[in-house]
């Protein structure tokens, strides 16, 4: 819920910034991001790093989700489109038809915990059964050696990249049944289950703290580590798509390459993801 | 256009003065054009809207020009599967549809009991100086975010219905029944007295009344046992979102409804008073009935308020595309038109997935021609009790 007040926080100072550049006075650069929800917190965060760096380059960042962010990209309307899934091929195609080429920047790493409440017992799920659960196939949590509660499973929304990559890495081709619910955004999945006994839900490997817990999947649990080596089995790489690769130097350049230096990694390891690059 | 040059044409003599200069009446003439196109322009924004939401809809049913795609339009309206993101999607929107109905059926049973007494309350019970600052308080819930009321539906009232759903209920049960039953039971005992004679009649309204009484009690006592043992195990639910949408339809449905009231006027109310009526039996029997159409478009503003709520439903219905079982069953989440419209946007492009993105126009356009025959009804009504009430 707190995302959505920044979001709309966010919104606001867009809408004002973009006032202020209507203005003459000010003839710094600007450079606009927008996308993933997911990706918002290392794209904020790097920007304002990169702002206090540089104070000439206006960095703004929205988050809509990835669709969104792609479309504007298309729409040449964002610099970088945040996106937590790969492109699709029918964006590409009709990037490239607009006369943009995305080029895909792997800024960090995120497993996708699958997160329960505190009071629950179960403590590893595989992979099948989370995917039942999310069918509608399990319905209790009896079923997989929990409490005798009806299992509310609840999922992103449509919209979303961290949807796309559950839907593949998790569904794989199988459709999410009718009775799970949908919420716009990470933390209102985190809200949902922190609140829910029966609740079962998954989000970011930044949204997990302590009034959620994540549960560890084929008895592996989502970590750094775990992530980085590939054995989590629901985990991502997250990117910064860009139209073109930017001019090697540009502020756009070393903007989208933060993620390679050693501020970089910091930043990322404080909002919860795993850098690229370990130092 | 030739009726309305006429008409001007008539006040022009009216206005000005026959030696008005040129420039005078040139003034007019683009003082009055000025005007006129403001207005148009509200009333094209609506032809607008109509015409950009049905050509983005037509293509859903009509892939291209002449081809009528008889399948999507079966599916659309008979099939409750929703998944615009699946590959070929599924746009099953029955449930949509199902989802939308039952909030606003839930929302209408909350504010209208609730409005119509409240106005009645205001318009023929309350003291002139209370209800000028009752009255105002009521259309502050108006003026509240619909985000904030979603907010709170989520993060306040949905973790109650969860953690304490069964004794909310007993309680909302008890508050509302309570009174109910006991106006009920008076009643009957009046009546059950009105056969005895004069000297006993107090004695037997006395006894039938605590007769009632003591069985209601052990009804409520019954109903609200029953009600507190219930578990919910979602509280973003239907439940939750009727709730708090009747809350939001609240405002207009007592303005309206006590607008309509106040004009029945004074001479009705002491006509009834001098033939004898008590108060409840004029505001029932005579005042009701007078502003009945009245009361009637305040319920179908109610609804509209309620069907194009776009964020309490997206944030606290759980967003679920299903048809709960039992159809009846209100503790479980549903989805609904105006949700799914804004939550299926981001991923919708037209120049990437088209089925996915005509598909919400055609959503959209369902509920504006919902909410626009609701509007020409709602107009007719009032058009109509405004030409009663001018002619008694």
């Amino acid at each position: 819920m707190k995302k959505m007040f920044k979001k709309i926080a966010n919104c606001a100072a867009a809408a004002a910034l973009t006032a202020v550049m209507a203005g003459p006075v000010c003839a710094g650069e600007t450079i606009v991001m927008d996308g993933s929800t997911t990706v918002g917190p290392i794209a904020k965060a790097f920007a304002e790093f990169y702002m206090r760096q540089n104070p000439g380059v206006n960095i703004t960042v929205g988050e809509s989700g990835s669709g969104n962010g792609a479309k504007s990209l298309m729409n040449k309307t964002c610099q970088v489109a945040n996106m937590s899934r790969f492109m699709k091929d029918t964006e590409f195609k009709a990037a490239a038809d607009t006369g943009v080429m995305p080029v895909a920047h792997v800024v960090a790493l995120d497993g996708l915990p699958i997160l329960v409440h505190p009071s629950n017992a179960v403590k590893n799920l595989t992979v099948a059964q989370v995917r039942e659960i999310f069918m509608g196939k399990i319905t209790n949590w009896k079923q997989v050696g929990g409490p005798d509660l009806a299992i509310v499973s609840v999922s992103r929304d449509t919209n979303s990249g961290t949807y796309e990559c559950f839907n593949e890495l998790v569904m794989g081709g199988e459709k999410i049944g009718e009775r799970t619910e949908y919420v716009g955004s990470n933390g209102a999945i985190r809200q949902r289950v922190q609140s829910t006994p029966a609740a079962i839900g998954y989000a970011g490997l930044a949204f997990v703290d302590d009034t959620v817990k994540a549960l560890s999947i084929n008895g592996i649990s989502a970590s750094e580590a775990t992530v980085r080596n590939g054995t989590y089995p629901i985990a991502r790489p997250l990117f910064m798509f860009t139209d073109g690769y930017p001019k090697l130097g540009s502020h756009l350049h070393r903007l989208v390459t933060l993620c390679l230096t050693e501020e970089g990694n910091s930043m990322i390891k404080e909002t919860g993801f795993i850098a690229t690059t370990d130092y | 256009m030739t009726a309305v040059t006429a008409s001007s044409s008539k006040k022009q003599s009216l206005m000005m003065s026959r030696r008005a200069g040129r420039m005078q009446r040139l003034g007019q003439i683009l003082g009055q054009s000025f005007l006129f196109s403001i207005t148009s322009l509200s009333a094209f924004a609506v032809l607008f809207i109509f015409f950009f939401i049905t050509r983005d809809a037509i293509p859903f049913f009509m892939p291209e020009a002449g081809a009528f795609n008889w399948e999507n339009l079966r599916q659309f309206f008979s099939e409750t599967a929703w998944y615009p993101s699946a590959r070929p999607g599924q746009f099953g929107a029955l449930s949509l549809f199902y989802g939308s109905a039952m909030v606003t059926l839930g929302a209408i049973l909350v504010a209208v009991p609730l409005g119509i007494s409240a106005a009645v309350c205001l318009s023929d019970v309350l003291a002139f100086n209370l209800r000028q600052i009752v009255k105002p308080v009521i259309e502050i819930l108006a003026a509240i975010p619909s985000v904030a009321y979603g907010f709170f539906a989520l993060v306040v009232f949905a973790p109650l219905l969860q953690n304490a759903g069964g004794t909310v209920l007993a309680f909302g049960f008890w508050i509302v029944a309570l009174p109910i039953l006991g106006i009920a039971c008076i009643i009957a005992g009046q009546t059950f007295a009105a056969r005895f004679p004069e000297n006993r009649r107090t004695v037997a309204a006395l006894t039938a009344t605590a007769i009632l009484g003591v069985l209601s009690l052990v009804l409520l006592w019954l109903i609200g046992g029953k009600l507190s043992g219930m578990s919910i195990s979602s509280g973003t639910n239907a439940f939750n979102v009727s709730i708090i949408l009747g809350i939001m339809a609240l405002p207009t449905v007592v303005s309206v409804s006590e607008d309509a009231l106040q004009a029945v006027g004074r001479e009705l109310r002491e006509g009834s008073y001098a033939l004898g009526a008590t108060r409840a039996e004029t505001i029932i029997k005579t005042v009701m009935p007078a502003a009945i159409s009245g009361i009637l478009a305040a319920v179908i503003l109610g609804v509209m308020r309620a069907v194009g709520e776009t964020m309490v439903v997206w944030m606290a219905s759980g967003n679920a595309a299903q048809i709960p079982s039992p159809f009846y069953n209100f503790m479980e989440p549903v989805r609904t038109l105006t949700a799914t419209i804004a939550g299926d946007m981001g991923e919708a492009d037209h120049v990437t997935g088209s089925e996915r993105y005509h598909v919400l126009f055609a959503l959209a356009l369902c509920l504006l021609a919902f909410s626009f025959i609701m509007n020409l009804v709602s107009e007719a009504i009032v058009r109509r009790s405004r030409k009663k009430l001018g002619k008694e």
